[in-house]
């Protein structure tokens, strides 16, 4: 069985007033199969934890440590981190001039895998789950992300998570900007990838209304860069209610 | 200003060149000196053209006295001066057909003397075609190249230097679009030591439109330079020009100087250029300079943007992040960035070949 580990997590940025520090020692345990939702207010330090889990050299680690079934992911560059088994789903995925959709999937399914897949079943499973997930076919030749819509742009990533099967993926706001049909559509994508490969999810969200079709077993509240209280799927319905208020210090208040 | 530039087909007519002037301040004058002064051959027998269709397109030399000698441009510096002086004989393409044509004019032996050269391309009315200068091995030259578009005509040149690395190549080309006609126009310069070449395009009938696209990659110690201008001189006249370049290396320098003048006589024009560099290593330079000189409050756009950066680190994370190891990332990004001009070329086989060169530049380049 597949776990990813965080272990007391500190993490800061370098900015134009000095060192930040964001993260102030994050533990979370993720089981293969199971479904984490981590949920916060604005600047609470989600994306960090998401970006350094995937390696973005921005962040720098002070300690702590993060494990894929025990190896140390953080030794690990960017792109070996993406062959032991782990996927990013970005908030703002980028554009990328000149590469054509078609081109990138292949390039990523061939680094993942180790070898080139199968032209005629390959072809087949793209043509497949873009047609799940309501993509056109013409955006196979447009180029990563280049023009797409910031609901096209979520549909590109659980795209790839669909095709290059992960064993974790970290989705970082994937509902944000959807609407209820993309919602609906995207999560479908999440949950079939799930039942597909029992994969384990970190989904990190801003709103409980993605969690009405992605079930979590676990919720994580974000408060401050640590984990303020977990709970099970009844926690998201109190936040609903009741918001982040009663996490924040009174001074932060407004 | 553009607008006043001095220009004369004697080369004695231009002062002694101190790399102050407009039109060299860019250069390494010292690498090209032959160029401006020294004596140039002017026998250019080591060419071939080889054309796609026989009957609608003839390909001959004419002599420097020939009447279609003279009607698209002239130079406006000495090096271009001095190879209008040399010149005996000129190559002639001219296209007539309407059924699109392609012709291909390869130089790739001519050694490593001071060379002169003289090309007239001539699209006749309603003509479609294609002509393709590739350039290959050692060379020391200068050179002009008229184009004329008559009426209606459509024509795409493409000139590629892939020339051995110890190569020196100025080049002008001077553009003269016609009546609603359309020039596409590429620059692609992967080898040579210095290659610079000057586009420049005069709109001077209604409805004339031009497309100005460059792609180059300079490695360590090259120098790539493009001088562009567009000359709207006519009402409704449209111009797009857009560079791209990648540079690697120590001491890779590239120039890219964009004059866009849209005189009193052209109310409606339509206007953009841009440019843009991708710095792949410490050490390299892009000279980026658009300049607008707008003579006239009725026009229907002019715009430009000229950007030189770094890799783009957040491109380089999303591929990584998908698996793809950082060399190959590298690639990818170059690659795509400088293949959105080569796709507009429009010619499957040419486009192909282009990407290849490159791929193999690229190769090249991640090896050492
Ligand atoms: N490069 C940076 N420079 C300065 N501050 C940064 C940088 N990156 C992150 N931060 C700060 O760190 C904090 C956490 O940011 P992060 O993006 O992780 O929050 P988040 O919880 O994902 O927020 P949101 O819900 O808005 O997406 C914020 O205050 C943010 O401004
Ligand atoms: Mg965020």
């Amino acid at each position: 069985m597949s776990v990813l580990e965080v272990i007391d997590l500190h993490v800061s940025v370098e900015t134009e007033q000095g060192t930040k520090q964001i993260l102030n020692g994050v533990d979370l345990i993720v089981n293969e199969g199971e479904i984490h939702a981590i949920m916060g207010p604005n600047g609470s330090g989600k994306s960090t934890l998401a970006y350094t889990i995937a390696g973005h050299p921005k962040y720098h680690v002070e300690s702590g440590s993060v494990t894929l079934d025990g190896q140390d992911l953080l030794a690990m560059p960017v792109d070996a981190r993406a062959r032991a088994g782990l996927f990013l789903a970005m908030q703002y995925p980028v554009e990328i001039p000149g590469v054509a959709v078609t081109n990138f999937l292949r390039t990523a399914k061939t680094a993942i895998d180790g070898a080139q897949p199968p032209i005629r079943t390959w072809t087949k499973e793209v043509t497949e789950a873009m047609k799940n997930l309501r993509m056109d076919a013409s955006f196979k030749d447009r180029n990563v992300n280049e023009g797409f819509s910031g609901g096209e742009k979520k549909r590109h990533e659980i795209l790839q998570l669909e095709l290059l099967k992960p064993k974790f993926a970290i989705l970082d706001e994937t509902d944000s900007g959807l609407d209820v049909d993309a919602l609906k559509i995207v999560s479908e994508g999440v949950n079939r990838a799930k039942e597909n490969t029992g994969l384990g999810l970190l989904l990190i969200t801003h709103y409980t209304r993605i969690l009405r079709y992605i079930t979590p077993d676990y919720v994580h509240v974000f408060v401050d860069g640590r984990v303020a209280e977990e709970g099970g799927a009844e926690l998201a319905d109190r936040l609903e209610n009741e918001g982040y208020d009663r996490f924040l210090a009174p001074a932060s208040l407004g | 200003m553009r607008s006043a530039r001095f220009a004369s087909f004697d080369v004695t007519d231009f002062e002694t060149v101190t790399g102050h002037e407009a039109e060299w301040k860019h250069t390494p004058v010292a690498r090209v000196q032959p160029l401006i002064d020294g004596t140039l051959d002017p026998d250019i027998r080591p060419v071939t053209a080889t054309a796609s269709s026989d009957d609608s397109v003839t390909v001959e030399w004419i002599d420097r006295n020939d009447s279609r000698i003279g009607s698209a441009g002239k130079p406006e510096e000495r090096a271009s001066a001095n190879a209008w002086s040399a010149f005996e004989s000129a190559l002639m393409v001219t296209i007539t057909g309407e059924q699109p044509s392609e012709i291909s004019v390869t130089r790739s032996a001519l050694g490593t003397g001071a060379r002169a050269a003289h090309t007239v391309i001539h699209a006749t009315h309603h003509s479609v075609g294609t002509v393709v200068l590739q350039n290959s091995g050692d060379a020391l030259l200068s050179e002009n190249v008229e184009i004329i578009l008559d009426e209606g005509a459509h024509l795409t040149v493409v000139t590629v230097q892939q020339w051995n690395a110890s190569a020196v190549h100025l080049a002008s080309h001077f553009s003269e679009i016609g009546r609603d006609a359309r020039l596409k126009h590429v620059v692609v310069s992967l080898g040579g030591s210095v290659v610079r070449v000057n586009p420049s395009a005069h709109l001077s009938r209604e409805g004339g439109e031009v497309e100005l696209y460059g792609v180059y990659f300079a490695d360590t110690g090259q120098h790539l330079e493009q001088q562009v201008f567009v000359n709207h001189d006519a009402p409704n006249t449209k111009s797009r020009v857009s560079y791209k370049g990648a540079l690697q290396g120590v001491g890779a320098h590239t120039v890219w100087v964009g004059d866009v003048l849209i005189r009193p006589t052209a109310s409606g024009t339509d206007s953009y250029e841009q440019n843009r560099n991708l710095l792949l290593t410490d050490g390299a330079r892009a000279d980026s300079i658009p300049n607008l000189e707008i003579e006239t409050g009725e026009i229907a756009g002019a715009g430009h943007a000229s950007a030189s950066g770094r890799f783009d680190d957040e491109q380089l994370f999303y591929l990584q992040a998908r698996g793809i190891g950082e060399d190959e990332a590298r690639r990818l990004v170059v690659r795509g960035f400088l293949s959105e001009i080569v796709q507009k070329i429009g010619s499957p086989a040419l486009e192909e070949r282009l990407q290849n060169a490159i791929e193999a530049e690229l190769a090249l380049s991640t090896a050492s």
